[in-house]
């Protein structure tokens, strides 16, 4: 990579350094470092990340010899990104249509956050039992 | 309020599951501290649930069945009356709707109803979120302007995003109850996604 670099990629609350090459706006990162840092990976058939295929149309937008796009990686996979180049730090968020369609299942999603004491607690320890789920803030 | 509840209908098997959506985990310190709750009393600093339910302010509430599956969407409710003469709300119709879910079964929505009434996000507000993710990030590396033009770029593509353009408000140093507050309220920003739903009719002889 001729201007060799590196950028913060934050998916799912986790921050992971990647090395990439950030020319103006632009941020390319070789499709190895992709995967180890979002697990989408660059095959003949598309971006491919478990059972999921994506198909890419412009695949001479998406990927170079110096390594995939990640504007054009996140729009292919429909999902935002917040970048700051001066910042070398980018956030992929979740896709409206892939929430969407998740909340529309109304399976309530699991998740597993801590309380002041450090332990943690999930939504789904309480499977059989009827749950009113609060979201308060002290704000 | 809901420890109360936890011991009034927790045998029936009901539980209350907090989460308090603040970056500062010290500040509902004092709340939880109080209540001193034998219910699941988390901390979502990431803002998670509200990225996987579409929570654009505070407090709502949804109602879980026993097999995981939402029977009512979140929408604005209080557990108290402590803030009715700002909001207009009472706290009374609605616990005496989870008590007559709980005991008998009552309330629950069907599933057409329910998606009618979720608020679902768009490609702003997820991107919205995505630069609060990122504005979090920027925060707790020390890069406090950095994290503030996030800040600022998630509240103009999601300027209903409470837990956002307020939800901040602490770590940034601006009082969340202060003029910044009434600067958005006056704005005119929906206070929620949805409005209210409406409560089932209190019955005769409950208890």
């Amino acid at each position: 990579m001729d201007q060799a670099a590196s950028i913060t990629l934050i998916d799912a609350e986790r921050a992971v350094e990647v090395r990439a090459s950030i020319v103006g706006e632009r941020v390319r990162i070789a499709p190895d470092a992709l995967a180890d840092a979002t697990g989408w990976k660059l095959e003949p058939r598309g971006l491919c990340r478990a059972e999921v295929c994506v198909p890419v149309r412009d695949r001479a937008g998406l990927v170079d010899e110096v390594g995939v796009d990640l504007a054009a990686f996140a729009r292919a996979v429909g999902r935002p990104l917040a970048l700051d180049i001066a910042e070398c730090a980018a956030a992929l968020g979740t896709g409206a249509a892939e929430r969407s369609a998740r909340m529309a299942t109304l399976e309530a999603p699991d998740f597993t956050l801590p309380d002041l004491a450090g332990r943690m607690h999930s939504l789904s320890d309480h499977r059989g039992k009827k749950v009113l789920l609060i979201a308060y803030a002290s704000w | 309020m809901w420890q109360a509840l936890h011991e009034e209908l927790g045998s029936l098997g009901f539980v209350p599951f907090t989460v308090a959506l603040d970056q500062n985990p010290e500040d509902p310190r004092p709340y939880i501290e109080r209540a001193n709750p034998t219910h699941p009393s988390v901390i979502d600093t990431e803002h998670l649930i509200a990225e996987l339910y579409d929570i654009r302010n505070v407090p709502t509430m949804l109602w879980i069945d026993e097999s995981g599956r939402i029977v009512r969407p979140h929408d604005a409710q209080f557990g108290t009356d402590t803030f009715t003469q700002f909001h207009g709300k009472h706290s009374e119709p609605f616990l005496a709707a989870v008590r007559a879910w709980v005991k008998r079964g009552r309330g629950a929505l069907d599933p057409d109803t329910v998606r009618a009434h979720q608020p679902l996000p768009t490609p702003e507000t997820q991107l919205a979120r995505a630069h609060r993710a990122l504005a979090w990030w920027l925060h707790q590396q020390g890069r406090g302007e950095a994290a503030e033009r996030h800040f600022l770029r998630a509240g103009e593509l999601s300027p209903g995003d409470w837990t956002i353009r307020r939800g901040s408000m602490p770590i940034r140093g601006i009082h969340p109850m202060g003029p910044a507050f009434f600067e958005l309220a006056k704005e005119g920003v929906p206070r929620y996604a949805t409005e209210a739903l409406p409560l089932p009719g209190a019955e005769p002889g409950r208890g």
